[in-house]
């Protein structure tokens, strides 16, 4: 909304002295955000008066027809001036812009020499000076002296202020409304201009016929004005205020209806009377009706829209925009002015039903006043029969459904109980009556509001205008004191650990979007009947190439690496905590549940509702592709590969306080002979290793790129663990090879070794992997360091051996194992 | 062997000792490396050397005069002991000093041996909210980011018809057939999680709840359709919009900087009555102390708090919501909100935001 300041002067009685800066500060604390202010004394800079054209001499002897004028501007002589328009003649009063101006664009103007003379300034037309987009040649003045400032002249004296008006604010889509606030903020005077009009009842006889067959329209009010000039221009103050107001004059019946709209918030009609045929009928459409509004778009009504029709059919799709039909042409010389009042629920739903936004809709579903329909109709006749001429027809119809607006019951210290500021009674029924409520009552408030605040309803409402009309600023600073609390959950604690220890140990977060492309999960090598495949999809993604939620956080997180490698990067090693988002089985078939708002839904209805959403437990995944450390003065880097990948979600498990194993895995998007499964107790919370060739083919990834990714909402959280059992006797180390053959890995031996050696064994470490054709075809020797130790003794050689063998005995069991002497 | 007798005995004459310690002295301070050292200590210490052969000459010595040469051979000994040992310190040190300097590195000539990592500072910041609250003795709140309506829009008093609700501003979820009317949305802010902290926990509720949301907005240097929110919550008797004012005072101290300042602008949320935008003031703007916008909050409204089971006459409560990666952008000067989302690695490495 565009407020010029000279026409909201008009209603709100402004102190002389005020300042710009004070009346943004006034529409802010009013709850009236300015977006912008536009002083358009500024769009020209430099001399631009008013000039007489004395003399004209037309020049032929160019490719156009161009004029030598000589204009009076105030000075000695008049200015010479180079011109190629023709719309003016000698006496006629311009504007000009004298050497030193600068109009909009930085169009600097000078003193030059052109078509073999001097053109000392410029004679200019409105859309030069940003007046308006008027194509017609030079603005011809109908008034002005001769040298004085042009600006007052084309409304170029005056400071707009944008505003951004919120949804409970319909009535500040007017100047009515936004003088009443400012009034109240400055102390000043406020002049209804409602008052400017007296409201006639309706004769028996209307000006045209009427019927109203819908609940949806409150009211509906109709005058007509016949022999008047519908499209005469517009008084100069009415186009001024328009332009100003971010409107094109069109002509003075479309005029009026908007200034009265701009001007009191109330949108109104002109119909071309003459083509009208038959009674007004206001009801829903019916199915399969078409009508073809005045943005030239036939649309397909809905049932539900309301529409004006008449004998001809739909003729207006009421309260959003007009049809061609009936709308007042460059022939009307008899206009019938509506207006009506709509239910803003029904006028919100047909303007999103056919995407159309208009400055009436924007108004109608906000609410306006319906008190004001009669009064805007009589005012609109009014205006056309004195800029138009014409005749008012006596006649008026009021077709009025309105029903009283209920009280509402406001206890006199709720204000204060809420705010926490000591309003007393006076200043709580002070506020309440200049929001316009009228206010009864003595420890309970009965409170009316006005019938331009459809959005007050509940007592909040009323306690919102009291502390927002007594200042905001006023509420004083005070901090609640919370019960002491547990802090974060262990969960919680957790998840910090876990992206520390990552950050920690080299790995850069990231976050990336969990948008992936259907192609991403081909990309992966996932098989196809993979549940990963098994995805959300978006209705309305931005990337219509990416609609699908992931199912993984290694999906999306091998954007973030190629966004880097894109960019020059080569060693990377990054990660990313978040959710994947998995489909509840069977959810499309499951009942939607409707819950209530009026109560709280039952525990019941939640968790049936709830059943649809998908699964969305937290992921961490990390990707390693390039060098670990680079080529340096100590030689060549090493290149990341599978076991850093493990590493990584040995990172992630050490910090969750869980005990991983590592086992032989094969699972995409992993390469199937690198990949390890990741367990804790037993249960699979994921995957690490070096990812297929043909990943990283797809996806444009180095090759023997690394990556893990495990389900951090499936690693439980660690018991309180018991303290460890420290042994002050030295631990006996024994070495043993045992020889197996290339299917059983080392983790299994390891695992055998350790169940057979018992509580003694302190760690066994694999330390050398060796192959021989000695040893036999298919055979390999894994080397492992027991540390073996007794808590109470140190432990004897004999007993060392006897462990080592019963070590052995089980690998031998399970794999046939030998030991390697 | 009478006259070797006699010459040995000869040896034990103080002239002789004095004679044979200066001379050991000599050899000893003489010796320049550790070996030299070493061949000085058998020549005046060893069996041949003077003092050794007059120790044994003691025996031959009358009884009573063995006293008095035996002290004497000693103190000739523990003299030449101890400039053998004086000497022998001095060559180590030497020694070591010259080992030391030979391992002498160019400490700048390095090569890194471990990698740089880093957390991303919208979760650094994130927790330092928490932190912050859960200091207050607040709780962090979480929901699911595929939410359905009810929470993220009905609960919140935003009925049907509210613009918010459109595709304009929503990423709806397709249904099973991909159409329209699965019920499920991405939240469109974090105010869901104040509806599943008030149907789950009696009050008082004192929470906060950092996290993603979504909508949709074309990626430029200040939108995203993904960015991060932090909201809060207090449900208790006798909440007042005061207690907001100054929780919200003591969150932009901690965000931006002990000389911040907020103040309330009326403005409209459905979830809260009386709502306000929230402007902090602070000085370490990158283009001087200013005041600029920085959240939404207000008063919860008596419809929220009745759809959740919780009865507005007995408790009230307040809540606000502030962009975290606005903030972020606002306090450290970040220009281009895609440094922040497009997962580029030197953002997080070169932005160190205290956790």
């Amino acid at each position: 909304m565009r407020i010029p300041v000279s026409w909201l002067s008009e209603y709100a009685a402004l102190p002389a002295d005020l300042t710009t800066e004070a009346l943004d500060a006034a529409l802010v604390d009013a709850g009236l955000e300015v977006e912008e202010v536009h002083d358009l004394r500024e769009q020209v800079t430099g001399p631009l008066v008013v000039g007489r054209v004395a003399s004209i001499e037309e020049l032929t002897e160019f490719k156009k027809p161009i004029r030598h004028c000589h204009v009076e501007v105030g000075e000695d002589e008049p200015r010479s001036i180079i011109c190629g328009a023709r719309n003016f003649a000698e006496g006629d009063l311009v504007v000009v812009a004298l050497p030193g101006a600068v109009l909009p664009g930085g169009f600097a103007i000078g003193s030059r020499k052109t078509y073999g003379r001097l053109s000392d300034g410029m004679i200019c037309s409105a859309r030069e000076l940003g007046v308006s987009d008027d194509h017609d040649g030079i603005m011809v003045l109908a008034e002005g002296m001769v040298g004085e400032d042009a600006r007052p002249l084309l409304g170029l004296d005056e400071i707009v202020f944008e505003l951004a008006i919120t949804p409970d604010m319909g009535y500040c889509f007017s100047m009515r409304g936004v003088a009443r606030e400012v009034a109240h903020q400055l102390g000043a005077a406020f002049t209804d201009p409602a008052a400017k009009a007296v409201e006639h009842p309706a004769t028996a006889e209307p000006p045209h016929p009427i019927r109203v067959e819908t609940e949806g329209c409150t009211r509906f009010t109709l005058r007509a004005v016949h022999g008047v000039d519908a499209n005469a221009d517009s008084p100069e103050w009415m186009a001024k205020r328009l332009t100003q107001a971010g409107m094109r004059p069109i002509g003075l019946a479309v005029d009026v209806t908007n200034y009265l709209m701009l001007e009191l918030g109330h949108p109104l009609h002109a119909f071309d009377l003459d083509r009208l045929e038959g009674d007004l009928v206001v009801r829903r459409a019916s199915p399969g009706e078409k009508l073809k509004t005045l943005d030239d778009v036939e649309r397909a009504l809905d049932p539900e829209d309301m529409v004006i029709y008449d004998n001809t059919g739909p003729l207006s799709l009421a309260g959003v925009m007009g049809g061609e039909s009936s709308e007042v042409g460059p022939e009307t010389r008899n206009v019938l002015v509506e207006a009506a009042h709509w239910d803003p629920v029904a006028i919100a739903r047909t303007s999103r039903r056919h995407k159309l936004t208009s400055e009436a809709s924007k108004r109608f579903e906000r609410g306006t006043d319906p008190a004001l329909s009669a009064l805007a109709t009589q005012r609109a006749v009014d205006l056309l029969v004195e800029y138009g001429g014409g005749t008012l027809s006596e006649k008026v119809a009021d077709v009025d459904n309105r029903r009283p607006v209920a009280p509402i019951e406001l206890p006199v210290d709720l204000p204060s109980q809420t705010i926490g500021v000591d309003y007393d009674r006076a200043t709580v029924v002070a506020m309440l009556e200049a929001a316009g409520c009228s206010v009864e009552g003595g420890d309970v408030l009965t409170v009316t509001p006005a019938t331009w605040r459809p959005d007050l309803a509940d007592p909040a409402d009323l306690v919102e205008e009291v502390a927002r009309l007594h200042g905001y600023r006023h509420i004083p600073s005070s901090v609640p004191r919370a019960p002491a609390g547990p802090g974060l959950t262990p969960e919680q604690r957790r998840r910090r650990r876990v992206a520390r220890a990552l950050a920690d140990n080299g790995f850069v977060e990231t976050f990336t979007f969990p948008f992936v492309s259907r192609e991403r999960a081909d990309e992966l090598w996932l098989d196809p009947a993979d549940p990963r495949r098994d995805a959300i999809a978006v209705l309305n993604p931005l990337d219509t190439a990416a609609p699908l939620l992931r199912t993984s956080v290694l999906a999306s997180l091998v954007n973030a690496v190629r966004t880097n490698l894109a960019r020059g990067a080569r060693d990377l090693a990054v990660f990313e905590e978040g959710l994947v988002f998995k489909p509840a089985e069977g959810w499309s078939e499951l009942e939607k549940v409707e819950l209530p708002v009026s109560e709280r839904p039952s525990d019941e209805a939640i968790s049936a509702a709830i059943r649809r959403l998908p699964a969305q437990p937290r992921h961490v995944a990390a990707i390693l592709c390039g060098q670990a450390g680079p080529d340096g003065v100590e030689g060549p880097g090493r290149q990341v590969d599978w076991a850093d990948a493990i590493e990584a979600a040995e990172i992630v498990a050490e910090a969750a306080g869980a005990k991983l194993e590592v086992v032989q895995g094969e699972l995409a998007p992993w390469h199937p002979g690198r990949c390890a499964e990741l367990k804790v107790e037993g249960e699979v919370v994921g995957h690490a290793g070096e990812l297929h060739p043909e990943v990283c083919e797809a996806l444009d990834l180095p090759k023997r790129t690394a990556a893990m990714e495990l389900d951090l909402s499936a690693v439980p959280l660690p018991d309180l663990a018991p303290a460890p059992v420290i042994s002050h006797y030295p631990a006996t180390l024994i070495d043993v090879a045992v020889v197996v053959s290339e299917s059983v890995s080392a983790g299994e031996v390891e695992a055998a070794l350790c169940e057979g050696a018992g509580e003694l064994l302190e760690s066994a470490r694999l330390f050398d992997v060796y192959r021989d054709a000695k040893l036999g075809e298919g055979k390999k020797s894994l080397a492992f360091k027991l540390a073996l130790r007794a808590g109470d003794r140190t432990l004897t050689n004999e007993e060392g051996v006897a462990i080592r063998d019963a070590a052995v005995a089980v690998a031998s069991e399970r794999f046939g194992a030998a030991i390697r002497e | 062997m009478s006259n070797e007798n006699e010459n040995q005995a000869g040896l034990v004459q103080p002239e002789a000792l004095s004679r044979a310690v200066k001379e050991a002295i000599t050899a000893v301070e003489a010796a320049a490396t550790i070996e030299e050292l070493a061949a000085a200590r058998s020549a005046c210490l060893g069996d041949k050397a003077p003092v050794s052969l007059a120790r044994r000459a003691i025996g031959s010595l009358p009884g009573k005069e063995r006293g008095e040469a035996g002290r004497n051979v000693n103190a000739a000994r523990g003299e030449i002991t101890a400039a053998y040992e004086d000497r022998k310190a001095v060559l180590e040190a030497a020694e070591a000093e010259r080992i030391l300097r030979e391992e002498t590195v160019d400490v700048t000539a390095r090569a890194p041996r471990r990698r740089a990592g880093a957390r991303h500072p919208i979760s650094a910041q994130m927790d330092r909210i928490a932190d912050l609250f859960v200091a207050m003795g607040y709780q962090i709140g979480e929901g699911p980011e595929v939410e359905l309506e009810w929470f993220n829009f009905d609960a919140l008093n935003i009925h049907p018809d509210h613009p918010a609700r459109t595709m304009m501003d929503t990423f709806h979820i397709a249904d099973g057939d991909g159409e329209y009317g699965s019920n499920m949305v991405l939240r469109t802010h974090t105010s869901t999680v104040q509806i599943h902290t008030m149907l789950t926990q009696e009050p008082p509720i004192y929470t906060v709840a950092p996290g993603r949301v979504y909508r949709t907005d074309e990626v430029d240097a200040t939108h995203s359709p993904v960015f991060h929110q932090t909201e809060g919550l207090v449900v208790d008797k006798g909440i007042t919009m005061a207690d907001l004012k100054g929780t919200l005072d003591h969150y932009a101290k901690s965000v931006f900087g002990p000389d911040a300042v907020t103040r309330l602008r009326p403005s409209y949320f459905p979830f809260t009555e009386p709502s306000a935008e929230v402007d902090v003031w602070f000085t370490a703007h990158k283009d001087g102390p200013r005041w600029i916008e920085w959240g939404g909050c207000g008063m919860v409204n008596p419809r929220v708090l009745r759809a959740c089971g919780i009865d507005p006459d007995v408790y009230s409560g307040f809540a606000f919501g502030m962009g975290v990666d606005r903030a972020l952008m606002l306090r450290h000067g970040i220009t281009d909100l895609r440094d922040i989302i497009d997962g580029d690695v030197r953002f997080p490495a070169g932005l160190r935001v205290e956790e």
